[in-house]
């Protein structure tokens, strides 16, 4: 036994600083593969705060771009357990990549005759769009990043917010390299 | 129509087919087949030869169920432990024209379920479970966890409702694939029976390939009555059909020069040995490793096997009921080489204060377990096999003179733990029967020759400490989900797997009362388990729990049970009591003698515990020798 006193404690995995990650995952599109993904992050005690999915441009594979908060070592051992999924061809964390990063919201706002001229000036300076317009109401349509979005909202609580729908972060790496052509092979 | 049905009552085995191959078969081989050797065996091996490779005539039209049988043979398949039920009775409508597929009927699907699994750990092969949709596909559901945690190759197939009926509640119906989804490698559903040759081909490669592990499919009852003209893919096509799966099988060139450097170095260095060697057949290349390196090899409840335990760098087994030896070496270790393990709570106790001076070099086929548990300091994903074959070259061979200090203390460590721990007597306190010399003994009467199959709990761990393992896979035991009632089922189907061994199923009580319908297994199907019921009538390890961690606050621990010997009676399945350290060995030789299935009820000491035991949540230099002021 080494004659020097008691080492420090050992390190245990995912205790470190908490922040948001962005995972790219690229998969085969096919029956169950997005409860396949959602019940793996359930099980292992992943909390997802945003999934969005659609097809890429090919038909069969799909493309899904998952949120989460968690620390580094947490979110690596995610990304490896959804890579044991049969259905899941790559998966990436694009976190301090360089990326785009867009999300889409409608807002339906709560607009009377007496400041409905006000919301839509605000709508304007926030780069929102007017998609509807009701006795009592407005539905703005606003894309930006997450962060710009809750800045909208924020700003037209005042006013009131009858509905809420978000769709959750998009993501793509800048440049020219494509995680879709580096699928593994 | 005319078709000639196989008949399902004697079925062939590989024992059957083997002994027609061979001139003179091993003594210590047994038939589990009453009429082998005769005519109809023969048969039976011309109907198989013309099967597998003239293709057959079927003078119907074929079907789902045919295609189902068809890559079930491809795969090389010969047993299947199943149960009928309605909607996979089109199945059994033609299993009769594929006698070359041996079917045993178990008696409750979970046995099912643990005999493919036993049966797939002796042999390597996947094992294949059967049963029919709603309970008897929940019924499943036990052992495909318990394989899924250990990492074992299995197929399970289900029945389901016709399609059209999914998800309209019909009579026997459950979300099957909802619930073996979380627990399984990748589950199916299939709905047409031209799907079927991809599936079952997928799921056999994707059972065995990589980190083995279950793979479910749920067969929908019109899929297996659909006609259909479905050819099977070829392997080259199976694989390319999975573009999601493939795994990394050979180490990194950098990882394994820097794991190198790590052993130069290492003054203090252990091996931490698991199933992945196992798996990988691995054993040879860790000696080998081991031997140039001069490293000893300690190894997990599931590596149990991956190195003669009479070797002089095996040096035990490890974690919460380990050798206390062995946690010494570990604890004071300043290198860590884990092959195919995956620091598993039971293994490492309290993370913080694991193995304190080790830095680790951390060899896993699954990269999800780097990492997972405990930080490493060099991460390899690989096959265990091919890691060591690639390391071995790179490391400079070691001359043991220069760990003469280190080896003076393991060995002086090792005799201290081995003589406290240990009832060379056979009695425990008042001279009642102790469950360690139990376990020696029946290795020793084996000759370290047998498959030992343990149940969960106090037996599980005598096992792996005192029968002395010399052989890779001949130790069989549910580590990861810990499944009581494991035991007899399991042994069963390693008994099918390797006909030429004796198989012991070592059972509590409480395990072998959940699961000891199949008995009527082993007498129907000629399969020879010995059972070795260790009966203290008690759930001995919740008693141990009770008194040493809650204050002896013994609620549920006693557990009256039947008269064993009757009830083994009724099956007619000969029994044999013991009660007294000298009983033991005469017990052991006579169910040895019988030909078939055989029990022994030894009634040993109601109250002794497992030790060392290092309490949850403890490390591994808190082990507890003895309790309540007596040495145990």
């Amino acid at each position: 036994m080494p004659a020097h006193s008691a080492p420090p404690p050992r390190a245990l995995p995912g205790g470190g600083e908490t922040r948001r990650h962005v995972l790219v995952a690229v998969v085969l599109n096919k029956p169950g593969v997005l409860n396949r993904v959602a019940s793996l992050m359930r099980a292992r005690n992943f909390n997802i705060d945003s999934l969005a999915v659609s097809h890429t441009d090919s038909d069969d594979v799909s493309r899904m771009t998952i949120t989460l908060h968690g620390d580094d070592v947490a979110v690596e051992q995610a990304a490896k357990q959804l890579y044991r999924l049969i259905d899941v061809l790559k998966v990436q964390d694009v976190t301090s990549e360089p990326t785009i990063q867009q999300e889409l919201a409608l807002v339906k706002i709560r607009a009377t005759d007496s400041n409905r001229s006000e919301v839509l000036k605000l709508v304007e300076l926030s780069r929102g769009r007017v998609v509807d317009l009701a006795d009592g109401s407005v539905i703005v349509e606003v894309t930006g990043t997450e962060s710009e979005i809750d800045a909208f909202v924020a700003l037209v609580r005042t006013y009131g917010i009858k509905e809420l729908v978000r769709t959750g972060a998009v993501v793509m790496a800048r440049g020219s390299g494509s995680i879709e052509e580096a699928i593994k092979r | 129509m005319t078709i000639t049905k196989g008949d399902p009552a004697h079925p062939p085995s590989p024992v059957a087919r083997a002994a027609t191959e061979r001139a003179t078969p091993p003594p210590t081989r047994r038939s589990h087949v009453p009429n082998e050797g005769s005519a109809e065996a023969a048969a039976v091996e011309r109907a198989r030869k013309g099967m597998l490779h003239e293709g057959r005539e079927l003078k119907r039209t074929r079907i789902g169920a045919d295609v189902l049988c068809e890559a079930l043979l491809r795969q090389g398949v010969e047993v299947i432990f199943s149960y009928p039920g309605g909607v996979i009775l089109p199945l059994y409508d033609v299993l009769g024209d594929y006698p070359e597929l041996r079917h045993v009927l178990v008696r409750h699907e979970q046995g099912g379920a643990h005999a493919a699994d036993g049966y797939a750990r002796v042999t390597g092969r996947v094992g294949v479970c059967m049963g029919t949709s709603g309970p008897g596909a929940t019924n499943l559901v036990t052992g495909i966890g318990t394989a899924l945690l250990d990492s074992v190759p299995m197929v399970a197939i289900t029945g389901n409702v016709p399609s059209a009926l999914i998800g309209k509640d019909a009579f026997q119906e459950i979300d099957i694939n909802g619930i073996t989804l979380p627990m399984t490698k990748h589950n199916y559903l299939v709905r047409d029976a031209d799907d079927l040759p991809r599936v079952v081909a997928e799921a056999f490669h994707i059972a065995r390939t990589g980190r083995p592990g279950p793979v479910h499919i749920d067969i929908t009852k019109d899929a297996l009555q659909q006609e259909t003209r479905a050819e099977h893919p070829t392997d080259a096509e199976i694989v390319a059909g999975l573009p999601g799966f493939r795994p990394n099988l050979d180490g990194h060139g950098r990882q394994l020069k820097l794991a190198a450097a790590e052993i130069a170095a290492a003054r203090r260095p252990v091996i931490l040995a698991g199933h992945g060697v196992l798996h990988a057949e691995a054993w040879d290349d860790l000696r080998a490793f081991a031997e140039k390196t001069q490293i000893p090899v300690a190894w997990t409840l599931l590596g149990i096997g991956v190195i003669d335990e009479t070797h002089p760098l095996a040096y035990g087994y490890m974690g919460m009921h380990g050798w206390k030896h062995v946690n010494r070496a570990i604890q004071s270790a300043d290198l860590l080489i884990a092959i195919g393990m995956r620091f598993d709570d039971r293994v490492t106790g309290n993370v913080r204060t694991y193995a304190p001076y080790a830095r680790i070099v951390h060899v896993d086929i699954d990269p999800a377990e780097i990492g997972k548990n405990v930080a490493v300091e060099v991460p390899i994903v690989g096959d265990a096999g091919r890691v060591l074959r690639a390391l071995t070259p790179l490391v400079d061979p070691v001359d043991p003179a220069t760990r003469a200090d280190y080896f003076a203390q393991l060995t002086e460590w090792k005799a201290d733990s081995v003589a406290s721990s240990w009832h060379g007597s056979g009695a425990w306190r008042d001279g009642l029967l102790s469950a360690d010399y139990v376990i020696e003994r029946i290795g020793e009467l084996t000759e370290h020759e047998a498959t030992y199959v343990a149940d969960v709990g106090q037996n599980q761990m005598w096992l792996a400490r005192y029968a002395g393992f010399r052989h890779p896979n001949t130790h069989v035991s549910s580590g990861g989900l810990g499944t009581m009632g494991f035991s007899v089922p399991a042994a069963m189907g390693a008994a099918l797997g390797r006909p030429d061994r004796e198989t012991w199923a070592i059972t509590g009580d409480g395990g072998f009362q959940m699961t000891f319908q199949e008995l009527m297994t082993l007498v129907a199907d000629h399969i020879p388990v010995k059972i070795a019921l260790l009966d203290n009538k008690k759930l001995g390890m919740i008693r141990q729990w009770q008194e040493i961690i809650y204050a002896g606050n013994y609620h549920s621990a006693n557990l009256p049970g039947p008269d064993f010997a009757k009830l083994a009676d009724a099956f007619g399945i000969p029994a044999f009591r013991a009660r007294t350290p000298g009983e033991v060995d005469d017990a052991i030789r006579a169910a040895q003698a019988v030909d078939g299935p055989a029990l022994i009820w030894f009634e040993i000491a109601e109250e002794q515990n497992v030790f060392p035991m290092m309490p949850a949540g403890k490390g591994l230099s808190d082990l507890i020798e003895k309790w309540g002021g007596a040495e145990e």
